[in-house]
């Protein structure tokens, strides 16, 4: 008897799983969405905010399935590869995309494997320094900075990331030499900072709004200052043309057909122009955006020139040392 | 009061149904793998971890903590009624336990370790509560090398008490460092020891790691002896101590009780540890120690007390520095990060509900535990009569679903049956795994923090000498490794050892 029982609910569930892919009717069960990185960061805040619209949009429910590892290739590794008939998605950050199949060996995806369906939120990077340092505004601190080559040691997370590409872009732009420390995540960067253990960070808005009582923030990459913090002055405003950010979204992979492609599409936008979902958004630190297919690779386009031209400055293709 | 204030958020948090569902959950868990032998806490929370996370990350500590003080009453029950210790903290409890039970008294023997570990439990509550929050602001001194040399500090104590020869416990330790090292180098980003698997770029995971060395090779290592379940069957009953066993027992659990809490704060084995050491001194002290190992109950309450309150220490420095003690809480610091948690000096701060709520989580299954322990002493007797032949495969099968679970990765499948094959025979050859546990999770810490160091410090290696905490630390450390080159201070360590002998924590 318990046996029958048993196969019985396996073919219901086998029977739920084999949905019919046709495009006419999509969708129809449930939306796996693939989050490269572990629960509580960015990404997750972003598609948990969003989970109850797109459910009610598209009629359908959301899994967020997290795949964490490689500084989210694992998981970009394994949609690129997913049946591509809209019922895998995936979050995914640009620089990150863009850099590690330049950057990682093993990576098993190209950044043209995916179609990016929307961009949902960015994060400008700040500069900030610690409570006790010597300089409190940018221009002191390029001053100080000139002042002793190498010795002011400044933090990111990762090397090939936003943070770390953000400080080699800032020592281009104003000729002084920083020492790059690298963190493996927020939060021990933090208590590193304001315990004043390293002088600067280049970090997320996140950060800068959460701690912005502890340490002393500079100045942030948005083209305008940020209603979170509005005594930041931005760097565009110090006569620095330097917009370095974090930019995360959903995508998919590209032989999805087109016409799935422009139905997820809708239900991102619609959910990203809600009102109630900027203002939730904008209470964590994000820059929240409304980008569609078309608007999101446009960005892409330009990040993705921006960062070669960056790599070539700095002829970063080669071994360094 | 400001802490008054703190206990009410945290009873607010715990008070919500979904966390006590879990605190229960979690004690019963605990008490369960107390009782059965071979089932050690360390593989119980790697194997409940993948179940937590669908639930906000207070709900999951509160749950794994409570397996883990929950497993140091179930272990005394094993103790005292069949001799054989449920888990490793309840070693020395055989000594006394089971000769009360012999003589009849086993229900007072069960009560007064309830009651000491209920009692014990509240004081490394209160002492957590009273240290953490000054020394997570004490932390924020803490950077990059003081890290690095309070980690080689702790693993150097750690090897220092491990049982069986520092040499073996340092090849065991030098052996983690080493897996520790597969995956990405999170300085430069190149892949190291990966041989192109996509699945080992974040490193060896820990949950497959813990699971096969905790999980697999223990049951291997059991299947291959019979354990003798001769439970006593007589009825227990009396389990409320009388008067005079209150007397005597009163001392024994408070000291127990402060013992406990500071050796708990050491990175080691604190709850094996601590029981020792509380009947080396009961003993001491007793006035008639030649009775000690016939049945006194001063036998029973104060090792039991003392493996409890240590439990509540070794929170300590998980809360306020982030740095893991033992193999149990080197996992919670596993659950922390997959949380998305990074534990450390802002935690208490940042976190308010996950501090508070854990402490006040703590109170209250100390009371469950009563409630589970006494009353229910039948029910655990039970328990002790599932026949292995069941029990095994399905621990084994709770391996693969749990690791299966995580990533979904066949890869990790296989790491964990590795380990575990690696672990059986690292077991035959007297290999401890504590440190090598220890050094998959520390291994990557140091690393980072040691290159962090030398980036601040640009190359400059005297950077551990010249700030102040972190030279006390690599001071004690030279000390403490070239102490068993003493010969009277080596034989010291030898008995340390063989008390320590046989430990699993």
């Amino acid at each position: 008897m318990k046996r029958w029982k048993w196969m019985f609910v396996t073919l219901v569930i086998f029977s739920m799983l084999t949905v019919s892919t046709s495009a006419q009717d999509f969708p129809k069960g449930l939306i796996t969405y693939m989050n490269p990185f572990n629960p509580g960061g960015e990404v997750d805040i972003a598609a948990r905010a969003m989970q109850p619209y797109l459910e009610k949009n598209l009629g359908v429910s959301f899994v967020i399935n997290y795949l964490p590892g490689a500084g989210g290739a694992l998981c970009w590794s394994k949609l690129a590869a997913a049946k591509p008939d809209g019922y895998t998605i995936g979050g995914f950050s640009i620089p990150h995309i863009i850099l590690q199949p330049m950057f990682m060996k093993d990576v098993a995806f190209k950044t043209d494997d995916f179609v990016i369906l929307a961009i949902v939120e960015y994060t400008p990077i700040g500069l900030a320094v610690k409570k006790d340092f010597k300089a409190s505004t940018v221009k002191e601190f390029i001053d100080y900075a000139k002042a002793n080559p190498g010795k002011v040691s400044c933090g990111g997370v990762g090397k090939f990331t936003g943070h770390h590409f953000a400080t080699l872009q800032f020592m281009k732009m104003t000729g002084v030499k920083l020492n790059y420390a690298t963190f493996t995540g927020t939060a021990p960067m933090q208590t590193a900072l304001m315990g004043g253990h390293i002088d600067a960070v280049f970090s997320n808005s996140t950060m800068m709004v959460s701690s912005r009582e502890e340490i002393k923030v500079l100045a942030v990459g948005s083209p305008e200052r940020m209603p979170q913090l509005p005594d930041v002055p931005t760097f565009k405003e110090l006569d620095l043309e330097f917009y370095p950010r974090i930019a995360r979204g959903v995508m998919v992979p590209k032989a999805v057909p087109r016409e799935i492609q422009v139905r997820l599409e809708k239900a991102f936008l619609d959910t990203t122009s809600k009102p109630e979902f900027k203002v939730k958004m904008e209470q964590a630190g994000f820059v929240p955006q409304v980008m569609g297919i078309a608007d999101s690779h446009k960005y892409l386009e330009a990040e993705t020139k921006l960062l070669n031209k960056l790599i070539q400055d700095y002829n970063l293709l080669q071994p360094t040392k | 009061m400001d802490i008054l204030t703190h206990m009410a958020f945290g009873a607010q948090i715990i008070l919500q149904p979904i966390n006590l569902l879990f605190c229960f959950l979690g004690v019963l868990m605990g008490t369960l793998v107390g009782v059965l032998p071979g089932l050690g806490p360390t593989a119980a929370i790697a194997l409940l971890l993948p179940n937590t996370f669908h639930v906000s990350p207070v709900t999951a500590i509160i749950m794994l903590a409570g397996i883990y003080y929950g497993a140091m009453y179930g272990g005394s029950t094993t103790s005292i009624l069949v001799n054989i210790p449920g888990e490793a903290a309840s070693v020395i409890t055989c000594l006394d336990g089971y000769q009360m039970a012999l003589k009849g008294r086993a229900g007072p023997a069960l009560g007064i370790a309830a009651f000491g570990s209920f009692i014990a439990g509240t004081v490394s509550i209160i002492g957590l509560m009273l240290v953490a929050p000054p020394l997570a602001r004490f932390a924020l001194a803490f950077g990059p090398p003081e890290y690095f040399s309070l980690m080689l500090l702790g693993i150097v104590i750690l090897i220092y008490l491990a049982s069986g020869s520092i040499l073996k416990a340092l090849m065991i330790f030098v052996f983690g460092l080493l897996i520790s090292t597969i995956g990405m180098d999170s300085i430069s980003g190149t892949q190291r020891l990966t041989f192109g698997i996509l699945e080992l770029c974040d490193g060896v995971g820990l949950i497959p790691a813990i699971m096969g060395l905790f999980g697999v090779a223990e049951v291997i290592a059991n299947v291959e002896q019979a354990i003798r379940t001769d439970v006593i069957t007589t009825k227990v009953k009396n389990l409320l101590p009388n008067l005079q066993d209150w007397k005597d027992s009163f001392w024994p659990i408070i000291r127990g009780s402060v013992l406990g809490f500071f050796i708990g704060i050491l990175p080691g084995p604190a709850p094996v540890i601590s029981s020792f050491s509380s009947y080396a001194i009961e003993k001491k002290l007793s006035k008639h120690p030649e009775k000690f190992g016939t049945g006194v109950i001063e036998g029973v309450a104060g090792p039991e007390s003392a493996n409890n309150s240590a439990t509540g220490g070794a929170f300590i420095p998980l809360f306020t520095l982030g740095i893991p003690v033992n193999s149990v809480i080197a996992i919670l610091l596993g659950a922390f990060m997959i949380h998305g948690i990074q534990p450390g000096p802002m935690i208490i701060t940042k976190y308010p509900d996950l501090f508070w709520g854990t402490i006040m989580s703590m109170y209250l299954g100390n009371i469950m535990l009563l409630v589970l322990n006494l009353p229910l002493i039948g029910l655990w007797v039970q328990v002790l009569k599932v026949p292995y032949p069941i029990l095994f495969p399905l621990i084994l099968l709770f391996c693969l679903v749990g690791v299966y679970s995580l990533n979904y990765s066949l890869v990790e499948i296989a790491l964990m049956i590795g380990f575990g094959v690696f672990g059986y025979l690292a077991k035959k050859f007297q290999f401890e795994m504590a440190p090598l546990v220890l050094a998959i999770v520390i291994g990557p810490m140091m690393e980072n923090n040691l290159r962090l160091s030398l980036v601040i410090s640009q190359g400059n290696p005297m950077i551990f000498i010249t700030h102040p905490i972190s030279a006390a630390c690599i001071f004690t450390t030279l000390a403490l490794l070239i102490s068993p080159l003493v010969p009277w201070i080596g034989k010291r360590r030898q008995k340390l050892q063989e008390k320590v002998e046989g430990e699993e924590v």
